[in-house]
């Protein structure tokens, strides 16, 4: 039996896990994928939104306020790399009125500092932008942060204050039991007395597995373009431009680790599980770029798709979906912004109810970067490398990532047991040759690590073989 | 600071090679710093023969070229680093290396760039579709089966045709898999002939010219692609699609020369080969630093590569003893019908191996060198193809204003 | 009389090669640059022959780099294979050592082009 069980490894999920690990609660975290941060947490412009876009007075407006106050000393505390780097909406002639109206709305959410910006001031800081661009909408306090990164270390930290984590649980039974609810995945079941929801673009139908069948989030496919590092100066700061009835439009931006990002896409589908890149999507994803930052490089390491779970509300769904039961359901943009104080809010109503009581004195709340020695000055990485030899050899040439970062990573909470996992967390394959050298010899230490058969290192989990078997066949 | 005369950065082909002439042109304290636990480079894992025809006159197998330079390396006593990267190099030769030992930074007399390249990975492709498991470049497969022993593949599609892709197609056959098809975008291959007719025509195994891969399917393991055929803009044609239903693909598509530390040292790369510019000593911008072999331009023949790194090995030597000739340089222009030129620069009143590529395929062309005007030098070929690099030997005038590397077709 | 085309596979020069036939009888072979691609075609009309290159499973279990000491019969290539694949050495490969004295009956033995690693 466990005082909570978190239903979803995303952001949200992990932050919540975290929160409450540092409380003597019993926790365990169910995750349908083979790992954490596998849906829109994994896949998103891991943009820090100032909290100027949100309607005032919704819970997207609060909550996306709140959230990027609290990210900075969040980040820095889990090891996380965030960049304050800021954020324009740049508008063409005709604009200045959607300017002005997002600034109104910034000011009235609490967003401060915000500045117009005239064509020449604009251009002084982003010399890249379009010429054609007037006006911008200036938000110094938004930032970048690499979102699976977060999620990967929120539930690291957690897990390390002993918040058990199941992978490839995917729920699809909830049982009212009186003092508690079972849950299950297939004939596999936790108890838990306390639920929390949150599910992503499943929500919908856990709240209804518990009987609440309010909630309806429908997939928003956002495609996008990650261009090499060489191009990640393009932009210093996000640059979005000025919304129009054709939607949102595409940013450009900086990722947090150096590369440049752009995107999303806007188009909602019906299959929760179709990640597909278009030809077409990828095609407006530039086009869109250049209408902001005309001479965007075309330098494009790789292209993916995330699915932005949108509720039937037009806002974040929070609500009880049954009486110890939270769900947070419909968390798109800026629910990355927005997750820490999503977790706070889940911390307080879990204590005002009286699950969370009692702090642990002696609760883990640090983390060590997963990857490391690549931003080291010379005599810090000697002094790591004469204490283990392993941080000296680079295997992932591209990211400079070494053996001893990768081996850190298959020893730490959350224990990644794919290739796209230890992309994920220390970036291994994540550069310019797309793990072209160094896939094998990260399958390799996988299969070491964990001490599983070489042949059963997947991308992702179960049905995602890298390979077929030894080409001389088994020992004999 | 520990101080060497030359150092190489690089143990593969092209740096085996660079340290042997520098040896043999009287200087001893070479260093060849290499990444991986052994030298050799990726010839390691090319298992096929085709090696060693022009510089050796037999046909060898990758690892036995390989083997041939390391013996020449090992019989000098030249020092070799191995598991040890080079993450830096300053323009005043000042090289940083990572190891298990710890940083340490080396003073080069003369530095020697020879990292080799990489294959083009799909992202860069922007092929439309899922992001299952299964997609490889052919290298990776190749490792995979020829290093780690395990097969990446059952049934197999190959994008491009160069000639890793066409390798590994009949690598794959031998072990069991079903290659279905090889598609090359453009309406020619980028491989050599004699791959197309030993990999795919002994295998029955179809070469299809104006496709390409124009979807992936699949959700967690790769079920199939679609291909389309191309027009002669390289633009899919609507309603030629064709579906294959195969659990692997492979990509073939092109090479980048990893010039990572080249630009950490600021170095302009030359947009036609995605390498430095360099002289007839294969010696960049930079005074002092070299650059040969896949580094530099990609190569399609192991032999021109330690061709060329003699020239920059013997050149880093000469510098270092102060006898390398002077500054007097002259630009190559690659003219009619010719992609780039591998020297960029040459030096007047000496002859100059000049390596070029095609811009297209054609028959019966004579390529020449042309200074102010007067024709040089020239050669007939029967075929010209841009999958095959060529080279001539130019004796570059002491007074000429222009230098142009021409193709025509033969009189 | 009919015409056979073949591409040489023996250098990377890979030239076109033209065989003009009279039933079985050879009446020119046309287009080689060398003696080689004769005899190249001759044998492709008589019985092909192919290097075959491939690994064997090492004393540790790793894939050492394996070669054929001549070209065999394209014919017994897979036959060749099936062989290759269940060898399995007494002790660790060295580089250039014969591993397989008669490879699949083609009188070739198979040689180690690699060291196995320590």
């Amino acid at each position: 039996m466990y005082d909570i069980l978190i239903i979803g490894g995303g952001v949200v999920g992990s932050l919540c896990a975290e929160a409450f690990s540092g409380y003597g609660a019993s926790v365990r975290v169910l995750e349908a994928q083979s790992d954490v941060a596998m849906g829109a947490s994994g896949a998103n412009s891991g943009i820090v939104h100032a909290g100027f876009d949100a309607k005032p007075g919704s819970l997207k407006a609060r909550f996306n306020v709140e959230g990027a106050c609290l990210m900075p000393a969040l980040c820095a505390r889990l090891g996380v790399k965030y960049v304050n780097n800021g954020s324009l909406v740049v508008g063409f002639p005709g604009d200045e009125g959607a300017i002005r109206a997002l600034y109104e709305r910034g000011k009235e959410n609490g967003v401060a500092p915000l500045e117009i910006l005239d064509a020449a001031r604009l251009r002084e800081l982003e010399p890249n932008v379009s010429p054609e661009a007037t006006v911008a909408l200036y938000a110094p306090s938004a930032g970048i942060v690499c979102p699976y990164s977060l999620t990967v270390a929120a539930l690291g930290v957690a897990m390390d204050n002993g918040v058990k984590l199941s992978l490839d649980f995917r729920v699809d039974r909830i049982e009212d039991r009186g003092d508690c609810y079972r849950v299950f995945s297939g004939e596999r079941f936790f108890d838990g007395r306390y639920l929390v929801n949150c599910a992503g673009l499943y929500a919908d139908e856990v709240a209804a597995m518990a009987g609440d069948n309010s909630v309806k989030i429908t997939p928003r496919s956002g495609e996008y373009l990650l261009l090499d590092r060489r191009c990640g100066k393009t932009v210093s700061r996000t640059v979005f431009v000025a919304p129009t009835k054709m939607g949102k439009g595409i940013l450009v931006s900086p990722t947090a680790d150096g590369n440049l990002i752009l995107g999303p896409t806007s188009l909602d589908i019906e299959d929760k599980e179709d990640k597909r890149t278009t030809g077409e999507g990828l095609a407006r994803v530039l086009d869109g770029a250049k209408r902001s930052v005309p001479g965007v490089p075309s330098a494009v390491i790789t292209s993916f798709t995330g699915l932005r779970a949108v509720g039937n509300t037009g806002d974040f769904i929070i609500k009880k979906s049954a009486p110890r039961m939270l769900t947070f359901a419909g968390i798109e943009s800026p629910g990355l912004t927005s997750a820490p104080a999503l977790a706070g809010y889940a911390e307080k109503t879990l204590c005002d109810e009286g699950i969370l009581a009692e702090k642990k004195q002696d609760a883990v709340s640090f983390r060590r970067p997963a990857r490391f020695m690549a931003e080291l000055s010379a005599a810090e990485k000697d002094a790591w490398i004469k204490k283990d030899p392993a941080y000296g050899r680079i295997v992932c040439r591209c990211e400079e990532v070494t053996e001893g970062e990768i081996r850190d990573a298959l020893r730490e909470n959350p224990v990644p047991r794919t290739l796209d996992g230890i992309k994920r967390r220390v970036r291994a394959g994540m550069g310019r040759c797309q793990g072209g050298f160094c896939s094998p010899v990260v399958m390799r230490m996988i299969s070491d690590e964990l001490g599983i058969p070489f042949s059963d290192v997947t991308k992702r989990g179960p049905g995602s073989p890298l390979t077929f078997g030894k080409t001389k066949g088994e020992d004999r | 600071m520990k101080e060497r005369s030359v150092l190489i950065v690089g143990g593969g082909p092209a740096g085996l090679a660079a340290a042997v002439a520098a040896y043999d042109a009287g200087v001893r304290d070479v260093l060849i710093v290499e990444r991986d636990s052994r030298v050799g480079g990726i010839l390691k894992q090319c298992i096929h023969p085709g090696f060693g025809l022009h510089r050796f006159g037999c046909e060898l197998t990758g690892p036995e070229y390989a083997e041939r330079y390391a013996e020449e390396v090992r019989r000098r006593g030249i020092e070799v680093m191995t598991e040890t990267f080079v993450t830096g190099v300053t323009p005043e030769r000042v090289v940083t290396l990572q190891s298990r030992e710890g940083i340490e930074e080396i003073r080069a007399g003369a530095v020697v760039l020879a990292m080799g390249c990489r294959e083009r990975p799909r992202g860069a492709l922007n092929i439309p579709g899922t992001r299952p498991a299964g997609i490889y470049t052919a290298g990776t497969a190749q490792r995979l089966i020829n290093v780690e022993g395990y097969l990446p593949g059952r049934r197999v599609v190959i994008l491009g045709s160069g000639d890793i892709g066409l390798i590994t197609a009949r690598r794959m056959t031998l072990e069991g898999a079903k290659v279905l098809a090889v598609c090359e975008l453009l309406p020619y291959s980028g491989g050599l002939a004699r791959n197309i007719e030993q990999c795919l025509n002994d295998f029955d195994i179809p070469l299809l010219l104006s496709h390409t891969v124009t979807e992936i399917h699949g959700r967690e393991r790769l079920t199939g692609v679609t291909v389309s055929k191309v027009d002669e803009n390289r633009r899919p044609i609507p309603g030629t699609e064709r579906y294959f239903e195969c659990d692997t693909l492979l990509l073939s598509v092109g090479l980048i020369p990893e010039n990572e530390l080249t630009e950490k040292l600021g170095l302009p790369l030359d947009r036609r080969t995605g390498g430095a510019a360099v002289d007839t000593d294969r010696q960049t911008a930079i005074p002092g630093v070299f650059a040969c072999g896949n580094v530099l331009h990609v190569h399609d023949l192991v032999d021109y590569v330690s061709g060329e790194a003699e020239l920059a090995g013997k050149a880093a030597a000469a510098y270092v003893k102060g006898e390398l000739g002077g500054e007097e340089k002259l630009a190559v222009t690659a003219g009619a019908g010719i992609r780039y030129t591998v020297p960029q620069r040459v030096r007047r009143g000496e002859t100059a191996e000049v390596y070029f590529r095609f811009c297209d395929v054609s028959r019966k062309v004579e390529v020449y060198a042309e200074a102010d005007g007067t024709p040089l030098v020239s050669k007939k070929l029967l075929r010209a193809a841009p999958g095959e690099m060529q080279k001539l030997k130019v004796p570059v005038p002491a007074d000429s204003a222009n230098l142009t590397i021409k193709m025509r077709p033969q009189a | 009389m009919k015409e056979k085309r073949y591409t040489c596979i023996i250098c990377p020069s890979g030239c076109e090669i033209t065989a003009v036939l009279d039933g079985e009888k050879i009446v020119s072979i046309t287009g080689n640059t060398c003696k080689r691609g004769e005899a190249y075609v001759k044998n492709e009309l008589t019985c092909p022959m192919r290097t075959l290159t491939t690994t064997v499973r090492g004393f540790s279990g790793r894939p050492v780099a394996v070669r054929t000491a001549d070209a065999i019969p394209k014919a017994k290539l897979f036959e060749a294979m099936a062989e290759v694949n269940a060898f399995r050495p007494a002790r660790p490969v060295r580089f250039g050592e014969t591993l397989i004295a008669d490879l699949a009956a083609t009188g070739v033995p198979l040689i180690a082009t690699a060291n196995e690693e320590a």
